[in-house]
């Protein structure tokens, strides 16, 4: 076999390999009843929900309760398919938590709980601010 | 007033250089297919044209530039990014903050570098600047600002406030000007904001240099003669983009507080990967400049390393990932214009390749094992799946939106884990660049074949072996793949520095690039694989801080009261006070020292600021405080081992955007940083308990006691004004002057206010953190001549600290530079080469 043929069967292999392996540890954006589900059936794999925060029928945000000493937050989160969640969330809260409008928590349920591990904040920037 | 006039020249000069840039494109064009060289007629024009072009984008910048100087905040641009407090060498970092500013400083980068290849050129001109005003004229495009019926064509940053907000009071007042802008953001107000960005942008407008003269070279047919010219500036572009990236990281190790200097974001990957392909186009250019093989290689990568830019700039600025990284970025509606930008040089990049791709040269014969050729093709190719791995993650979000598109469903997300995902794969093509950075310097100064490979092999890797395991014994590394790296990375080392010496002794001093820069990067090598797989939380700590907390954030944070020393590493930690930044006055005041007024840039000093015997501050001024967002926690360390003493100050700044964010303070040592940040600041005044309320009656000079500490009354004093409060003429306030003696002879002076305002009466306590006491005015006592004080209590301020050991990460930030110098000796030599070639005519 000439060399050239050699190193290309490497280096597809090699390519085919990362997908693989990308692809295994890839996460993915899922809604709360299907990472639910995926608990379930024994995966403790960590994934991403996007959501927003509960609001109240005028537009506070309610259900955010963080811990007696403050260095911790749980919260009631809605998917996109407006199902209801607390999550928990072993950090402090971050402080513009309840102006987001959008939340990305990555994480996984332990049992019945959503444990969030991280959470993306995509608070309404100020450049995108339509009022004074 | 508003002041129109100065952003309609602005838009005016951005049409101008949209003009001008597709008009020089069109010239030289027509020069390029007239064959035209020198002052022809199509190129004298399309010079004219591009230079116009030129001033006209020096003038927006000028433009754009006085707007925000001047707080000109009727323009929306000044108001978002700029206002009142920032100072002048932050205005400059505020140009770029917004997205318009940062395309503005690349067409400015572009520009320039035009200028210089007009000058330096002799037969390259016409093509290689026909690419350069196509991209001008997409740049320029993007800040366009026309809308053509529904078609919005580039978003200006001349607009008016009025032309974007929807605010009732423009329609009550068209030329209403907010008092202030909202300001750049606190957290990038720091002086790497003002150098990273330019540097990134120089380092993007350089891999336009390769790709322009690698297009240019396969339209005149001159499919070899392109490599010269265009590898000086490769290898500049690659060491102009590689001190960005490195810039960043550092950065963010210092203040960005991102857990370290690189996080895999798809930010920061979408700089790398480009890099990595530059990287290995400038081995394949060298190659091809040796030995004529590797054209085809060079070629494809150099187009594919500018593609990634134009990738990366649509990957950060379309919005597209908005769910996947801690960046948020404003999306201006532009990604179909970024689309359009990426597809059209993807697609004339192949269509050019494509045409004359059978007459490309390429030898016949396969390289032999023993040859440079093969071994640098297979280091490109390395580094080629190194950027490959990285990608395709990255690329996830752009997979989902086109799987969609096509109406399927697709939710791939970064792995959960990124540092540990990246990571884990890339320091195995890491080390396997290491060990091919040493073996091919060997191939690529001398002619091998087995024998002479051993033979000249055989030392470096003994030699190396040894200085491994004398490292590994001696810091104990047991993780075989800290091994390898460690192997693979002094392999390369002496490898390299074997062929420096060589070099150093037959005195060819400019050939030395290649070898410093291999050593550079072999350095920062080791020097990550030090620091992050050895970086340690030295807070350690057995007590339970949270129950909600893990079992890892309770043991490796460590709980520091106000004046309590505690044990930490081989070190006594004390945590001081809360301080902040005083303009004027050097270092610190205390946060307890300063009293708020109505303006929260503006603090009115409780006691006399007095350092190294010179007063800067008398009590009762007021004073400007340029960063009021930020606060400091100073913590005292002192050497349990040797007795030396040094201080930290990390910081929280509490960001009107962004939360509270955590900057550390590192005290840079020898062999390794302490890297401490606080992780949970004291309670803020709203969430303290306090404790039952307790009078006492005290007249003035008497002794009382707070908080087990004494105390002395020195009377009431009567205030004209007060912040916060309008006084009447009928009303009254009366402050009482309290000095608590603390520990060390530290004296703190409480000012409780005690007020009547229209009759009713009103109480403002003093709280005096340092020792835990707020103390209150609750009646004045005429007949008896005294004050009734109320007295609380609460537990000591504390914070909660977390501090990280990063072993030998000089040894990093020293690579970098050594791999630089390398990189400066290799463009020195190659641009000399280009420049006796062109002046024998030949280019």
């Amino acid at each position: 076999m000439k060399k050239s043929s050699i190193i290309g069967i490497v280096v597809i292999a090699i390519a085919i390999a990362i997908i693989i392996s990308t692809q295994n540890s890839a996460s993915s954006y899922v809604s709360f009843d299907i990472a639910k589900e995926m608990a379930q059936n024994g995966s403790s794999k960590k994934i991403h929900v996007v959501g927003e925060l509960k609001k109240n029928t005028v537009g506070q945000v309610i259900g955010v309760n963080p811990s007696p000493d403050k260095l911790s937050v749980s919260f009631v989160m809605l998917d996109d398919n407006h199902m209801e969640q607390t999550v928990y969330y072993n950090e402090p809260m971050p402080s513009d938590f309840l102006r987001s409008e959008k939340v990305v928590v990555i994480g996984s349920y332990h049992d019945d709980r959503f444990i969030a591990n991280k959470i993306l904040l995509k608070c309404p920037s100020k450049y995108e601010e339509t009022e004074l | 007033m508003v002041h129109t006039g100065i952003g309609n020249i602005g838009h005016l000069l951005i049409i101008i250089s949209f003009i001008t840039s597709l008009m020089a494109a069109f010239g030289y064009f027509k020069a390029t297919n007239n064959n035209e060289v020198g002052k022809s007629p199509w190129i004298s024009f399309s010079r004219t044209a591009f230079i116009i072009h030129g001033f006209s984008v020096v003038g927006v910048v000028v433009t754009l530039y006085m707007i925000i100087y001047n707080n000109y905040f009727e323009y929306h641009y000044a108001w978002s990014h700029a206002s009142e407090n920032l100072p002048p060498y932050y205005m400059i970092a505020s140009f770029w903050e917004g997205q318009e500013g940062s395309f503005m400083l690349w067409l400015f980068w572009n520009a320039l570098l035009g200028f210089i290849i007009i000058k330096t050129n002799r037969k390259w001109e016409a093509p290689v600047m026909t690419v350069f005003a196509v991209v001008q004229a997409f740049l320029a495009s993007m800040i366009l600002g026309v809308v053509i019926g529904d078609l919005k064509i580039g978003s200006s940053p001349f607009l008016l406030l009025r032309e974007v907000l929807n605010d009732p009071i423009f329609l009550i007042n068209p030329d209403f000007i907010p008092a202030d802008g909202t300001g750049l953001n606190p957290l990038l107000q720091n002086y790497w904001m003002v150098i990273h960005p330019p540097m990134t942008f120089l380092g993007f407008a350089c891999s336009l240099i390769p790709f322009s003269y690698c297009i240019a070279g396969l339209w005149t047919g001159k499919v070899k003669e392109w490599v010269r010219p265009a590898l000086p500036w490769t290898i500049f572009g690659t060491m102009i983009l590689g001190t960005a990236i490195i810039m960043g990281g550092y950065w963010a190790y210092e203040t960005l507080n991102f857990g370290g200097y690189w996080n895999w974001d798809p930010v920061e990957n979408a700089v790398y990967v480009p890099w990595l392909i530059m990287v290995a186009s400038i081995h394949t250019m060298i190659t091809f400049k040796k030995s004529a093989t590797a054209l085809k290689t060079s070629i494809i990568l150099v187009i594919t390393s500018f593609i990634l830019i134009l990738y990366s700039t649509f990957l950060t600025r379309s919005g597209i990932l908005g769910n996947a990284s801690v960046h948020s970025f404003t999306d201006l509606g532009l990604s179909g214009q970024l689309l359009i930008y990426l597809m059209f040089f993807l697609i004339i990049s192949i269509i050019f390749a494509a045409r004359v791709w059978k007459q490309i040269p390429s030898s016949e014969k396969e390289a032999s094992t023993y040859s440079r050729e093969f071994w640098v093709f297979i280091g490109a190719l390395t580094l080629s799946l190194m950027a490959f791995q990285v990608l395709i993650p990255t690329s996830f979000p752009v997979f989902n939106a086109v799987i969609e598109l096509f109406g399927g469903i697709s939710t791939l997300a970064q792995p959960a884990n990124q540092i540990e995902f990246y990571s884990n794969s890339q320091v195995w093509f890491a080390i396997a660049v290491a060990l091919l950075s040493g073996t091919g310097q060997f191939f690529f100064w001398k002619k091998m074949d087995k024998q002479k490979l051993i033979a000249s092999l055989t030392f470096p890797i003994l030699i190396s072996l040894l200085l491994s395991a004398v490292i590994f014994i001696v810091a104990k590394i047991y993780d075989p793949v800290y091994i390898l790296v460690l192997v693979a990375g002094m392999y390369s080392i002496v490898a390299n520095s074997k062929i420096l010496l060589s070099l150093l002794k037959s005195k060819s001093f400019k050939l030395v690039g290649g070898s410093v820069a291999h050593i550079g990067i072999a350095m920062m090598l080791i020097g990550i694989m030090f620091s992050e797989g050895y970086s340690e939380a030295i807070s350690r700590n057995t007590l339970i801080i949270s129950n909600e907390w893990t079992d890892d954030q309770n043991q490796t944070n460590i709980p520091l009261f106000l004046n309590e020393p505690s044990f930490m590493d081989k070190y006594e930690i004390t945590y001081r006070n809360e301080l902040m930044k005083v303009n004027d006055i050097p270092g610190y005041v205390k946060k307890s020292n300063l009293n708020n007024t109505e303006d929260p840039y503006y603090k009115v000093i409780k006691q006399t600021v007095v350092i190294g015997g010179e007063t800067y501050a008398q009590a009762g001024d007021t004073v400007y405080v340029q960063s009021p967002e930020n606060f400091y926690y100073q913590t005292d360390y002192k050497d349990l081992e040797t007795g030396k003493e040094f201080t930290l100050y990390p910081r929280i700044q509490v960001n009107p955007q962004m939360g509270d964010v955590i900057s550390p303070d590192i005290k840079k040592l020898w062999g390794r940083d302490i890297y401490s940040f606080v992780s949970v600041k004291p309670y803020s005044e709203e969430d303290i308990e306090w404790s039952e309320k307790v009078d006492v009656e005290v007249k003035v000079g008497e002794r009382f006691f707070v908080n087990d500490y004494v105390a002395d009354f020195n009377g009431l004093e009567k205030l004209d004004r007060m912040s916060f409060v309008d006084l009447g003429p009928e009303d009254v306030a009366v402050r009482a002057n309290i000095t608590v003696y603390a520990e060390d002879n530290i004296k703190y002076l409480a000012q409780p206010v005690f007020i009547i305002q229209n009759g009713q009466v009103g109480k403002q306590p003093d709280v005096i953190k340092e020792i835990a006491s707020k103390i209150s005015v609750e009646s004045i006592n005429p007949d008896t001549g005294s004050v009734t004080l109320g007295l609380t209590t609460t537990q000591k301020d504390f914070i909660i600290m977390k501090a990280l050991e990063k072993p030998h990460i000089n040894i990093l930030w020293i690579g970098t530079l050594v791999m630089i110098a390398g990189f400066i000796i290799a463009v020195r030599r190659r641009y000399i080469e280009f420049m006796q070639m062109r002046d024998k005519g030949i280019e």
